[in-house]
Parts: structure tokens; sequence; C-alpha cells
């Protein structure tokens, strides 16, 4: 099990996608889409992101050990933002209770 | 690995072996796997690092959209835009410099491609520096006392106090990161001097290619801090 060397042909292949990902970024920025210019933001990110996880960081190539540190940093990262977006998502679907033991500034 | 056997039975694997193998791997090939993990041990701490920072930014910005749509729109998205463009260029560059010293290029090309990144590195830094400079004129320095817009800089239904919370939040992730890029080339320098006296070859490079990795790293965060922090406002028909 020798290491991979990935071909020049690639990494240009992979460059060009990059550039090409900016520049749908910006043009889809300046669209009014409503909610959906979020998502398409994030959408093209994402993309771009695991072209250069998986090519220009080799991750495509390495060991299966290497690849599941990787899976389980950003599934740590998702466990992270979806628990606590979650939780002040929904901190306003309770009704509010009066304490009268806490200080009125901690409610907003 | 199947040569593993031969050499713990021969117990002399030192004196046909590459000089930069460390006594406590087996072989080189060990030698590279076992840093490669290292490297992304250590980038998935830097995930969790940052990932707090963008946890940061998605809580206030849903607690105050308008806000920073209107802040976003403040900044100059051209500069972040060519910004991107240099960065994904220095990681094109850093990617040919781990195959330059891969399949055994003369030093000259590794230092070239090695060269190129540390360059546009500093390009960043600049454009950087330049962007930082104009908001510090515009008082947008959000410390208490220099945080003082002027007053038709942002609509009047917007309080201001979000929308220095945004640039609390827009200062903080750049400037980690800037400091991530400042760090790197600190890094590279002394990397392009080993690459210059002739220490990379196929067999053993593993120092470019773990420096690759960070460098990718630090690119993959601006491809999300892009996004995030310049473009938030431009469909309102905002922005320079």
């Amino acid at each position: 099990m020798s290491e991979h060397i990935v071909s020049r042909k690639i990494y240009f292949a992979v460059f060009g996608a990059l550039m090409l990902g900016t520049l749908l970024t910006v043009v889809a920025a300046r669209i009014d889409f409503g909610p959906f210019n979020d998502i398409i933001a994030m959408t093209i990110a994402v993309a771009k992101a695991l072209l250069v996880v998986l090519f220009f960081m080799h991750v495509r190539y390495g060991s299966r050990l290497n690849m599941v540190i990787v899976v389980s940093g950003f599934f740590w990262l998702a466990v992270m933002i979806a628990f606590t977006l979650s939780d002040y998502e929904s901190r306003d679907w309770m009704p509010r209770v009066h304490d009268p033991n806490e200080p009125a500034s901690v409610h907003r | 690995m199947a040569t593993s056997d031969t050499m713990h039975t021969t117990h002399a694997p030192h004196s046909s072996a590459h000089t930069a193998l460390a006594h406590h791997f087996d072989n080189m090939e060990q030698q590279r796997e076992a840093g490669t993990l290292g490297m992304w041990v250590f980038l998935v701490q830097e995930v969790m690092f940052f990932g707090g920072l963008f946890l940061a930014y998605l809580v206030y910005r849903t607690k105050y959209p308008m806000a920073f749509a209107a802040a976003s729109s403040h900044l100059n998205w051209k500069l972040g835009a060519f910004n991107t463009v240099v960065l994904i260029c220095s990681s094109l560059t850093m990617a040919l410099a781990v195959w330059a010293a891969q399949i055994g290029r003369e030093r000259r090309t590794q230092l070239l491609f090695m060269g190129l990144t540390a360059l546009l590195g500093t390009v960043f830094l600049v454009v950087k520096a330049i962007e930082y400079t104009d908001k510090w004129h515009d008082r947008l320095f959000p410390v208490r006392g220099w945080f003082a817009p002027a007053p038709d800089a942002f609509p009047h239904t917007i309080a201001v106090e979000n929308i220095q919370m945004f640039y609390w939040i827009y200062f903080a992730m750049t400037g980690l990161h800037a400091l991530h890029m400042i760090i790197g080339i600190a890094i590279l320098l002394p990397i392009m001097w080993k690459a210059w006296r002739g220490a990379y070859s196929p067999e053993y490079y593993a120092p470019v290619e773990l420096f690759g990795l960070y460098w990718h790293f630090v690119d993959i965060v601006w491809i999300f801090l892009f996004p995030l922090l310049y473009l938030l406002g431009a469909h309102f028909g905002g922005g320079h």
C-alpha cells in the first residue's frame, strides 16, 4: 500500500471547479431567492470544501482510519450546531413562567 | 503490512533506511501514515475551534437578521471575492508543491510552488490589512469608545448595538483566520529553506505534505467565511 500520487490534471480540474463555485456564489448572492439564498450559498461552500478535503488533502486516497477521524470531526461539529440552534430556536415555544426569585433581566 | 515481520526479526532497518526515519517506526510508510493521522487529529480540533465562532455567528444572525444583512453590505465584497480567488490559487500551488516533492522534481520546482504559495498568502494578508484600515477609518472597530459609525451609514431602524455585534464576529473570525495565515507563512519559510537544501524526495516529503493539509484547511475556513460575512446583504441592493 504505497501512497497515491494525484495527477496534475485532477488538481487543475478541482481548481477550476473551485473557481466556478466562487463565481456562482457571488452571482447567486445578488439575486433574491428569499430563504433559499442561504441554502444555495452553503450548498456551494460545502461542495467546495468537500473537493478540497477529498482531492487537495488526499483524504479520498488515504487510509480508512484517517477517513474516520475526518468524518467524526465534522459529525461532532454538526451535533454542536444542531443541538445549540434547536435550543435557541425552541426557547419561545414554552409559555414563560414567572419566577419571582429570578431577576427580570434574564428574560429576553 | 507484509514487510513488518521481517523488519522485526532482522532488527536492522536503520542501516539501509532513510535518515529521516524515526527509531519508533518500522518504515517510512508507517511513519508517513502516523504523521498524516496526527495532523488530521489536530485539524479536527481546529474544526471545533473555528466551529465555536461559526456557531456564535449563527445564533446572533438568527436573532438579528436585518442588522447582519445591513452590516454585511458595508463590507467590500469585491475585496472578499478577490481574496477568495487568491486563496484558492494558493491551495493549487501548495498541492503542486506536494506533487513536485512526491514525484521527485528538482528542488527549484518545489521552491517555485512553495514560494508562490507564500506570496499569495502575503497578498491575501495585505488585502485584509487594507480592509481593516477602511473599517478603522469608518469607526467600525467594535471596541467601546471606538465604535461610532456615521449616522447615515446604516438604516435608522436597526439598533447600532446589533451592527456592532456583527463587527465583533467579523473581526474575531477574520482575525483568527488571518492569524492562521501568518503562522502558516512562518512555518512555510523554514520548509522552503529545507527544500532548498534538498531535504525532500519521493521517500521523504512529510513536512511538505502535512503543511499542505494545514494550508488547505485555512482555505476551507475562508470558503465559508466569504459568503457568510460578505454576501448577506447583496440581494438587498447593498454593497459597493
